[in-house]
């Protein structure tokens, strides 16, 4: 028995000095999380700023000025003015306005009028789905305050319709770094997983190493073993970094319990190596080990995990095939963490499904590992 | 030893196989086909043959990584492939390349295999001890593996085998990339080690390794072509080798003539003399040369001369390419010299001093042992290695700086056969062509003349990593020939590779070179180095000995040995550097 | 011919049979990008669709039924579930079995006949944020159309009218196809370049193109031209499939695309050749183009909008070749760019594929030495 600990525990020290000496593994683990958190942090912001909105006043009438106005002192906008739409739509084609309002001619006197208004019409830039929305929704709420201000001033104030009073769990200011970078973890853990491991046991087919280890009677736990402690400990390790990061520098607020988040990442990783070394096993050559590490590991943790882009909006058979996906639970399970804390409901069937996926890849993996060269 | 099987009572019989035939899913042919042999205690059985005749295969199976299709295989009395566990401790098994680490130090690697072994407390210590003293290694257990010499690799990896003591020791060509004083001391280890009780079987393509074994099983294409002592493989061509000496001319030319002769079998150049195997029976005549005071002497025979009689003898091949390649003047113009090349990686002066000429239409040999500096000088004649200082000039101008015009004028063929692997023959050959500069009518008739050449077109067609080394030895000359240079760079040309298929090579580089072609050329086998007009010899970085292989092996000349081969005189000449 | 152009020829040709000779890499470079092309238009996108939420009625009057009714007609709501207390209510946020609660309080119909509404009380799933605060944009849209019976008789014909061009409807996947077009591009340009030197290097065969007449830049060109070649093959893939299953018309020219494309591919054969000239093995090759290419497509404006980013990294993203080329493509694919809109953008990229293939070229000289 000890004798059998002993070849793990030597099995294992070789592992982590080859992993030590190597640049790329380090790069991976160290550098690559720090640039990625850092990104997301910084990068990827749904939250708009101050958006680049065009006007383009066909008016000259003081009212139409007062309008533009609006716009123009609010910290929300950054005002291109044009005197015609065909300029104008050039800035927006080349994206150098994100939107614009048309101010018709007859505006300052139709809003005199009575029982007539002025129109405004905003055009914006499809091309981009989200940011369009977003000026949409920014110029509705400038233009319903300019409405109520100009009702006010002339003495007919508006009768308020239906509104909302919005409040959020877990993220208040609904900053969305808060989701963003637990989320991007996801992706670190992927990659050391998946991507790093993927081709460690190519590695040793490739150079001889492994038949020398297998005629000295390596059997297949140990083989197993001492690929998969090294880089759980390198994976954990990296973890605490990123967890470091996020909670420490980018001030992510944490309401779970530590223990609990460590017990998810390590079944995460647990089966994020699995699936390295299945692929890793399944192809003896680096290049294809890491083709399609990318291809089964990385994209669908970036694609289809939800936490760039949402589940719930993908259409039924894609929701479905999310289901095998183990990054999608940890996800699930680390938003909850972070934001909401120790929530059992969501965590507790999540840890099902990474713990089944760890169960499936590892027990795959000890299936087709082979102690012969045939 | 002999083919016969043995008495399983025997008890110096370690390992035996019977009837052993390999059938591999995808392949055509068997791996191995009705393979009889045994290894015994004490001795060193011998796997000789080509690259791809079912050594490495054969080791496998011993080993237990490979499960045999049919026949018996006994380890010490059990089966290998499904008995492992019990055999663990007493098989000895050293893949190529060593199976070891790079990234880990000497010790790091020593203290894995110990531990995976059970090898732990005093009796470790004691045996670290051993064996490092044993493989000199002691003042390297810092280093890492990857930074070793290859015949340092070859000791550690044999040190890592070794614990444990196994009874059985398999070596799957440890002698591949090493010199000839690594692979001299391999053989005193091992032969130490015989002294033990040990049974060793070693793989080898190098036939002069054979000679040394006790025994021997010669494969070919899976199939033992003779098991016996390498003496009675000898004496089946026991007075039929003749050494041709004395005359004046070239030794090239006279072999060229002899080999005419319809009694010879085989024949090499050897310094300025011609080493000649007839054919069972026939008379070799000489006077029928044209060689002028020719004196025809019987010598030793060797093993190869056993493989080659065994193979039928290599046909006479005048080499097709002399007609291809542009007759060069001979007007003995220097068309390759360096002048104090030197070459320092930090500390460290790979090459120092480097001074030497080639004259048009010369072979000229760098030889030396591994990590003495002849491939950071061939690289720096290249062009492919910046000189710390001095200068290296091919066709009168550097290679570094030189514009494509000067590269146009050079053929260049390496050690690992730099074929696109993925791409045909055919293809290969085009590209070729093509960054030549060759188009067109030009590039289709050169390519169509070297597929002719060089009897490749039933595999015009064929990705080059599915063909035998043999032919991927040929394309790349062929690639290396298909602009006709006047200057050929040849780097470790015929490692791994058959005798005949060498002989064949160096009848097409003897052809070329009779156009007045130059060719530089680096080689680890010594006899190679016997076909050079001139060469040097390389030593820690310096040139300790040039000139003709006469002149070089009479330097090395002692009382004790009066005419040493070109091998003792490598060694003396390193020996007496060191 | 030129003996310059013959060698050119010959070193493209047999880069692409290197790449394309075997089938197995044929498949990897034409699977995925259909696989990339069903999944990715269907899977990322950042509407918000089939969500559950809940309403919480302490009113139970005509105005919150009609809430309800309409609430159900929206896209962004597959499902509308009640909850009757405040603990069922902060339990299905908790569970994420709904991402917004709304609460009409037990006097919201009468405030609403009174001409006083009071406003609706919505609880949103924050660790969704972004997802949240686009759904209750919905939810808003839908409480703005519940006609209030006192509503001041509006003036004729006025108010704000939104038109969004190029994509009327603000569907996404109008969005994530020309994309894709740069971003499956990017991957296998730059794997294809970076890969094959590193494979040279390991396989010996270098040195044979280096004592040959080739000079390096010839080299790097030569490495360069497959990588277009696949670049250009994907693309049209792509586009082929924008046109024909998603139906989004090409509105541009293009030719002048491809034209762009080759400005594009200089650029990321520079970064390719940059990272080979690097590595020395492919593992390395491999891992040093992912660690390049994942903040390329993180700053490059795919996943959010550059504007959105501090100002400081707005300038480092100008360097992403990435982020050029996607505004190149969107901008010929649904606007009909005409080339004085683009012309900035290639300028960038061809700067970037100077200065990238001018260190490669640096850095695998001063290797040599």
């Amino acid at each position: 028995m000890r004798y059998r600990l002993r070849r793990i525990v030597t099995l294992c020290k070789k592992e982590s000095v080859q992993i030590v000496r190597d640049p790329s593994a380090l790069l991976i683990a160290v550098v690559f999380p720090v640039v990625l958190l850092f990104l997301f942090a910084y990068g990827i912001n749904f939250d708009a700023g101050a958006v680049r909105l065009g006007i383009v006043l066909e008016d000259d009438s003081p009212a139409a000025r007062r309008f533009s106005e609006t716009f123009s002192s609010s910290p929300y906008f950054d005002v291109t003015l044009g005197y015609d739409v065909d300029s104008m739509a050039d800035l927006l084609r080349s994206e150098r306005v994100r939107g614009f309002l048309v101010v018709r001619g007859d505006f300052g006197r139709r809003l005199e009028a009575p029982g007539e208004s002025p129109s405004v019409q905003l055009i914006t830039d499809g091309s981009e789905p989200n940011t369009a929305s977003f000026v949409a929704g920014y110029v509705r709420g400038a233009y319903a305050i300019w409405r109520r201000e100009h009702a006010l001033e002339s003495g007919r104030p508006l009768i308020a319709g239906l509104t909302i009073e919005e409040r959020y769990w877990f993220n208040p200011s609904t900053v969305s770094r808060n989701f963003l970078l637990p989320g991007s973890i996801t992706i670190i853990m992927t990659v050391i997983g998946a991507l790093l491991t993927s081709m460690v046991v190519a590695r040793e087919w490739e150079r001889g190493t492994m038949e020398a280890l297998l005629a000295a009677g390596v059997t297949r736990l140990e083989l197993i073993t001492f690929k998969l402690v090294p880089y759980f400990v390198l994976g954990m390790l990296s973890f605490t970094l990123c967890m470091v990061l996020t909670i420490n520098v980018f001030e992510v607020p944490f309401r779970g319990s530590l223990l609990l988040l460590y017990f998810v990442a390590s079944t995460f990783l647990l089966s994020a190596l699995g699936l390295g070394l299945l692929i890793s096993t399944a192809t003896k050559n680096q290049f294809n080990a890491a083709q399609a590490a990318l291809n089964a590991a990385f994209l669908p943790a970036m694609m289809l995990s939800g936490f760039v882009f949402e589940i719930a909006s993908m259409p039924a058979p894609v929701r479905l095939f999310t289901r095998i996906i183990p990054a999608r639970y940890f996800v699930t399970a680390m938003q909850t963490l972070f934001q909401a804390g120790d929530v059992w409901s969501v965590i507790g069937p999540a840890l099902w499904g990474l713990t089944g996926a760890a169960v499936f890849f590892l027990g795959f993996t000890f299936l087709i590992t082979r102690r012969r060269l045939e | 030893m002999s083919a016969a099987p043995a008495l399983t009572g025997d008890t110096s019989v370690i390992a035996y196989a019977r009837g052993l035939e390999k059938h591999f899913p995808k392949a055509a042919k068997p791996a191995l086909t009705n393979l009889d042999m045994e290894a015994r205690s004490g001795a060193v059985t011998g796997l000789v043959g080509p690259d791809g005749a079912g050594k490495t295969t054969l080791m496998r199976l011993f080993a237990g990584l490979l499960v045999p299709t049919s026949g018996e295989l006994r380890v010490l009395g059990k089966d290998p492939a499904h008995q492992a566990d019990a055999l663990r401790d007493s098989i000895g098994y050293m893949p190529q390349k060593f199976g070891l680490y790079e990234d880990l130090t000497v010790h790091e690697n020593l203290d894995l295999y110990a531990d995976l072994k059970n090898i732990a407390g005093k009796e470790r210590d004691e045996t670290f001890e051993r064996l490092l003293a044993f493989t000199d290694l002691q003042r390297f257990t810092d280093r890492q593996a990857g930074k070793l010499s290859g015949g340092m690799k070859q000791k550690l990896g044999l040190a890592c085998t070794l614990l444990g003591t196994p009874r059985l020791l398999l070596l799957d060509e440890p002698g591949v990339g090493v010199d000839p004083i690594s692979r001299r001391e391999l053989w005193r280890m091992v032969r130490e080690l015989l002294r033990e009780g040990m049974a060793v079987v070693w793989s080898t393509a190098y036939l002069d390794e054979a000679e040394a074994c006790d025994g021997v099983v010669l494969l070919n294409e899976g199939e033992a072509l003779f098991a016996g002592a390498p003496a009675e493989l000898n004496a089946r061509t026991h007075g039929r080798v003749f050494a041709l000496s004395g005359f004046t001319g070239s030794a090239r030319g006279a072999l060229r003539s002899a080999r005419h002769d319809p009694a010879s079998m085989d024949g090499v150049v050897q310094g300025h003399a011609v080493r000649l195997l007839a054919k069972p029976g026939a008379t070799l005549h000489p006077e029928s040369y044209g060689v002028a005071g020719g004196r025809l002497a019987k010598i030793a025979s060797r093993f190869e001369d056993g493989f080659i009689d065994l193979l039928g003898g290599v046909p006479v091949v005048d080499s097709p390419l002399a007609k291809l390649i542009p007759e060069r003047p001979r007007d003995g113009a220097v068309v390759i010299a360096t002048k104090s090349l030197t070459k320092q990686f930090g500390e460290f002066r790979a090459a120092d001093d480097i001074t030497l000429e080639v004259r048009r239409g010369e072979i000229f040999g760098l030889l030396g042992p591994n990590g003495a500096g002849k491939s950071t000088t061939f690289k720096m004649l290249c062009g492919l290695l910046a000189p710390t200082s001095g200068e290296a000039k091919v066709a009168g101008v550097d290679l570094r700086h030189s514009r494509s015009t000067a590269r146009q004028r050079l053929g260049y063929m390496a050690q690992k056969f730099s074929l696109y692997g993925n791409l045909s023959v055919h293809n290969n050959l085009e590209f070729f062509a093509g960054a030549y500069g060759l188009a067109g009518r030009a590039a289709s008739n050169a390519i169509d003349r070297m597929i002719d050449t060089f009897e490749l077109g039933d595999i015009r067609d064929t990705a080059t990593q599915d063909l035998p080394l043999g032919f991927k030895q040929r394309l790349s000359l062929a690639a290396a020939l298909l602009h006709g240079p006047e200057i050929l760079f040849l780097d470790e040309p015929t490692s791994g590779v058959d005798p005949v298929t060498r002989r064949e090579f160096w009848t097409h580089i003897n052809g070329v070179v009779e156009r007045g072609v130059t060719v530089l050329v680096t080689t680890h086998f010594m006899d190679e180095a016997e076909f050079c007009d001139r060469l040097t010899l390389i030593s820690r970085g310096r040139q300790i000995a040039s000139g003709t292989p006469d002149e070089v092996k009479a330097r090395a000349a002692t009382a004790d040995t009066p005419d040493p081969t070109m091998e003792d005189a490598f060694i003396a000449l390193i020996k007496g550097d060191q | 011919m030129s003996p310059g152009f013959i060698r050119a020829k010959a070193l493209i040709k047999k880069e692409l049979r290197a790449v394309l000779r075997d089938p197995q890499s044929r498949r990897m470079l034409i699977g995925p990008v259909i696989l990339q092309l069903v999944l990715f238009p269907a899977a990322a996108t950042r509407e918000v669709k089939n969500n559950v939420v809940a309403i919480y009625d302490e009113d139970g009057g005509a105005v919150t039924a009609e809430i309800t009714q309409r609430l159900t007609q929206t896209p962004a709501f597959s499902k509308v579930v009640r909850v009757g207390s405040d603990q069922e209510a902060r339990a299905i946020i908790e569970r994420q079995d709904a991402i917004a609660v709304l609460r009409f309080g037990p006097r919201f119909s009468a405030a609403v006949a009174e001409g006083r509404p009071e406003p609706v009380q919505a609880v949103l799933d924050g660790r969704r944020s972004s997802a949240a605060q686009i759904a209750v944009g919905y939810v808003g849209e839908v409480l703005a159309g519940i006609p209030l019976k006192q509503t001041q008789a509006s003036a004729s014909g006025g108010g704000l009218f939104v038109r969004h061009w190029f994509n009327p409807n603000l569907e996404y996947f109008r969005f994530i196809v020309p994309s894709l077009v740069a971003i499956i591009t990017t991957l296998s340009a730059l794997i294809v370049t970076a890969m094959s030197v590193s494979r040279e290097r390991e396989q010996g065969t270098l040195e044979q193109l280096l004592v040959s007449p080739l000079t390096p830049s010839l080299i790097f060109f030569g490495k360069a031209v497959p990588a277009l070649f696949i670049a250009a093959a994907q693309a049209t893939i792509i586009l082929s499939g924008g046109v024909f299953i998603y139906g989004i018309p090409f509105q541009g020219a293009l030719g002048l695309l491809y034209l762009c494309m080759v400005a594009y591919v200089a650029a990321l054969a520079g970064i390719g050749l940059l990272i080979s000239s690097f590595a020395s093995t492919q593992q390395q090759a491999f891992l040093g183009t992912f660690c390049f290419v994942m903040p390329a497509i993180l700053i490059s404006g795919y996943i959010s909008p550059v504007d959105n980013m501090p100002s400081w990294l707005r300038t480092v993203a100008q360097g992403n070749p990435l982020l050029h080329f996607i505004v190149i493509v969107k901008g010929l694919y649904l606007k009909a760019a005409p080339f004085s809109d683009l012309v900035g953008h290639v300028g960038a990229l061809m700067l970037i594929a100077c200065v990238t293939t001018a260190a490669a070229l640096l850095v695998f000289r001063r290797r040599l030495a």
